[in-house]
């Protein structure tokens, strides 16, 4: 996927620019826990270097936003030492708060913690057929991803790809695979009932080298790690194939399991990449931190929904994002991107950021609204979104009806500017005016007018992120109340 | 299939729990209950998905009650497991059978991968050594080969398994096979579902159609909603159940793979927030290994006190 917007990094790993620089919509991703920080950090301005105690209670808010996030216990607390050893006696900026100091060491740690720049490639140097080993436990994905990886190489690297499941143990999965590699127009090993993992394992690389494929993508059963029977028969197989890659494939919505799980695969096999599945959950993920300080292996790819098509190169700085509590809002700005031109893009980033938003700007959104596809979709993206996307959905049907966007538009196209800047004077008389000049009712007058009350007064909220709490409540407490949990008859967005 | 049923579950138990039952030996050997030892019970309570809400209350009652006493290793394992219990008790629900239903509709629902399909077999096989009559049926209709799973299922279980061809409508599906095991007058009715993703609505819609044309055909179907949890899963189970419950109606849960590392300790900040019943545990993949949930066995396991 072609970036839109320059990543997060890039601002934040010259030390010397301002943190409130939010040139970037990746950066914005930070400001709930600056916001919380700066709290923490009121009444310490500007002392010049930071003290150990000033650090302490910043820390205890990292701490339970990662744990919160899912990020394994003994992972949190080396990745606190870590922030702490770098925030003690760090300089505060002149340009800068302690808050936004500590925020961006956060950052900093968590992006070169996720495996620092640009994704790592899937490892294809070797002899082919090039074997890849897919292992993880039950139910985390494996058996898809390989058909999506199948679909990858064959249709990106023109590669001949053969897929093969050793999976004798999940009834009918050597058929499911056998039936995404041909939805995937890739090829898979002949399934002979009674053969054995480890037979199946030759048998799969024999043929790829008979029939010269470039490479042999090898699924396994889902196995505890504590299982050392199944350990140490995927340890036989990973001995007789050599892969080129074994890769550990793992669900983002894995709590702190995560440790004794990497370590147990990592141990036994010798991780060579992550693939984190799932994504299009509203998991904060933070297994992915978990899994990569424990194997030390790169997270390769991202999962991100059930189609063949849906995996993606991991992008450290939009799970760290996640992790820290606002959602993969890169993810959701390029989602935007492929459809809009960029600049229409930023400046609705810019106002999303900043909170300053007319009617003027939520009829240039309703615009990109329709363009991108149903705004639940877009939710989403976000962690915590899920219900109210459900909220929104049960009232607005399954997706926003475009014409309903259209009539909302031509709504506001029929106000004065005036009346767009300052929509409070909007009474019954020149609602009716409206009406009429649009070709609505005074109800959808009514009905956008509370709208964009509803979408005016989640923006001031975004503003006040720090003190809500959000971090722990993710983005439900940004919503207006009456969107909140309970209760049908909701409006549509 | 040799070890009894106590001894099964409590290796699948224990297995789970060994880690934590280690640490907090080695942390509370005969040592005072001060600050210092509760901030590592409270990180112990993490370490095993309680999240650091419930973690922290749990920990707090600690010290209202025991603060400063010199304690052993067991008993503050006890102690503990009995809070834990007491937190579980609410929610230990057995699964039960209407049996003047004919039939007991029973759907099945999650996100991908939990252990649904399988944890339909584990029933299946339970009603039939019960000599309760099951049909199961496959809703799933969308991912690659599931059908064909379940219909292992059936071999393996003697239950009729009732499918239509790939990418059918579920609700229709369904509707069909309420039709059928009425007219068989089955007890039992199992619907397997696709696995979904909370978030998607769509999909939820979709679980909502299903639900819908079942009630055209008996008002009070489907009279049991299941969430199939894996217990690998760590906060983020409580949105699932928060969506599920709110769009389906959910009457109960089924906590999966707890015969893993894994703790399952989200399953305290459950039944916490959502007081739903908690009706069986999985403990393994085969047939046999689906556990009524036992809350002082669980709380007792969970913190690895013996
Ligand atoms: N170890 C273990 N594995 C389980 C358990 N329940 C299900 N599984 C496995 O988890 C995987 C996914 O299960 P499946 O029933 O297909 O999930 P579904 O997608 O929800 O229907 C399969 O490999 C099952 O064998 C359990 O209690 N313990
Ligand atoms: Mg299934």
């Amino acid at each position: 996927m072609q970036r839109a917007f320059p990543p997060v990094r890039e601002c934040s790993r010259t030390g010397a620019q301002p943190l409130d620089a939010t040139a970037t919509l990746g950066f914005t991703v930070f400001d709930a826990l600056t916001n919380k920080l700066s709290g923490v950090f009121d009444g310490l301005r500007r002392r010049g270097a930071l003290s150990e105690i000033d650090v302490a209670e910043a820390l205890r808010e990292v701490r339970l936003a990662l744990l919160d996030a899912d990020v394994a216990l003994p992972v949190v607390k080396d990745f606190i030492a870590k922030v702490k050893e770098r925030s003690v006696g760090a300089e505060v900026l002149d340009s800068v708060s302690p808050g936004q100091q500590v925020v961006k060491i956060v950052h900093d740690v968590m992006i070169e913690a996720l495996g620092g720049a640009g994704a790592v490639p899937i490892n294809l140097n070797a002899v082919a057929p090039v074997p890849i080993l897919m292992v993880g436990l039950q139910g985390s994905g494996k058996t898809t991803t390989s058909g999506k990886l199948g679909l990858r190489f064959a249709q990106r690297l023109k590669k001949k790809v053969l897929l093969a499941s050793l999976d004798v143990q999940r009834p009918a999965a050597q058929l499911q695979l056998q039936q995404l590699a041909e939805r995937a127009g890739v090829a898979s090993l002949p399934i002979i009932p009674g053969q054995t993992p480890l037979e199946i394992a030759r048998r799969a690389m024999e043929t790829g080298r008979r029939e010269v494929f470039d490479i042999v993508i090898l699924d396994t059963a889902g196995r505890l790690s504590i299982n050392q029977e199944l350990m140490d028969e995927v340890r036989a197989i990973r001995a007789e194939t050599n892969p080129a890659e074994t890769l550990l494939v793992v669900d983002a919505m894995t709590g702190q399991d995560a440790v004794q799980t990497a370590r147990a695969f990592n141990e036994a096999l010798g991780i060579t990449g992550i693939v984190l599945t799932r994504m299009d959950g509203d998991a904060r993920g933070g297994a992915a931190l978990s899994m990569r300080a424990v194997t030390g292996a790169p997270i390769k790819l991202t999962g991100s929904g059930e189609k063949l098509d849906a995996l993606e190169d991991f992008h450290p700085e939009r799970v760290a994002g996640r992790i820290l509590g606002m959602g993969d809002v890169v993810g959701l700005v390029e989602k935007a991107a492929e459809t809009l031109d960029q600049e229409e893009a930023e400046r609705l980033a810019k106002k999303m950021a900043k909170g300053t938003f007319d009617l003027e700007d939520y009829a240039a959104q309703l615009k990109q609204i329709s363009k991108m596809g149903s705004m639940s979709s877009i939710l989403g993206m976000l962690p915590g979104a899920g219900k109210i996307q459900q909220q929104l959905e049960a009232a607005g049907g399954a997706n926003i009806d475009k014409k309903v966007l259209g009539r909302q538009a031509a709504i506001i196209s029929s106000m004065t500017r005036k009346e767009r800047a300052i929509p409070d004077i909007i009474k019954a008389s020149r609602k009716k005016r409206i009406a009429a000049g649009s070709g609505t009712t005074v109800q959808e007058v009514n009905k956008l007018l509370k709208n964009f009350d509803d979408m005016s007064e989640m923006m001031k909220r975004m503003k006040k992120l720090g003190q809500k709490g959000l971090m722990r409540q993710g983005l439900s407490a940004l919503m207006p109340k009456g969107m909140q949990g309970g209760g049908g008859g909701r409006r549509p967005f | 299939m040799a070890l009894g049923f106590l001894s099964r579950l409590k290796q699948g138990l224990s297995r789970s729990t060994a880690k934590i039952s280690e640490s907090i030996g080695a942390v509370f050997v005969k040592r005072k209950l001060d600050d210092e030892a509760l901030a590592d019970l409270e990180d112990l309570l993490v370490a095993a998905d309680l999240g650091t809400t419930v973690a922290a209350r749990v920990v707090e009652e600690f010290r209202s009650s025991r603060f400063g006493k010199e304690v052993t290793d067991d008993e503050v394992k006890q102690a503990l497991a009995a809070e834990l219990a007491k937190i579980l008790e609410p929610v230990a629900q057995p699964f039960v059978l209407d049996r003047s239903l004919k039939p007991h509709v029973v759907l099945m629902v999650g996100v991908n991968g939990t252990g649904k399909t399988t944890t339909i077999g584990k029933l299946a096989q339970q009603y039939r050594e019960q000599g309760v009559r099951a049909i199961m049926v496959a809703c799933d209709t969308f991912r690659a080969a599931a059908v064909e799973q379940l219909q292992v299922w059936g071999q393996r279980t003697g239950a009729p398994v009732i499918s239509g061809p790939a990418n059918t409508d579920p609700a229709g599906l369904a509707f069909d096979a309420l039709t059928r095991a009425k007219a068989e007058r089955a007890d039992v009715l199992l619907i397997d579902t696709a696995g979904r993703l909370h978030n998607k609505s769509a999909l939820m819609e979709e679980l909502q159609k299903i639900i819908r044309v079942l009630k055209k055909q008996d008002e009070t179907a489907p009279h049991s909603i299941l969430l199939v949890l894996d217990a690998t899963t760590g906060q983020n189970a409580l949105n699932q159940v928060d969506v599920f419950k709110e769009m389906v109606n959910i009457t109960g849960l089924i906590v999966t793979k707890l015969d893993g590392s894994a703790r399952g300790g989200i399953v305290v900040a459950l039944a916490e927030e959502f007081a739903l019943p908690v009706h069986f545990v999985g403990v393994g993949e085969q047939a046999g290994d689906l556990r009524p949930f036992d809350p002082a066995e669980y709380a007792r396991g969970l913190v690895g006190a013996a």
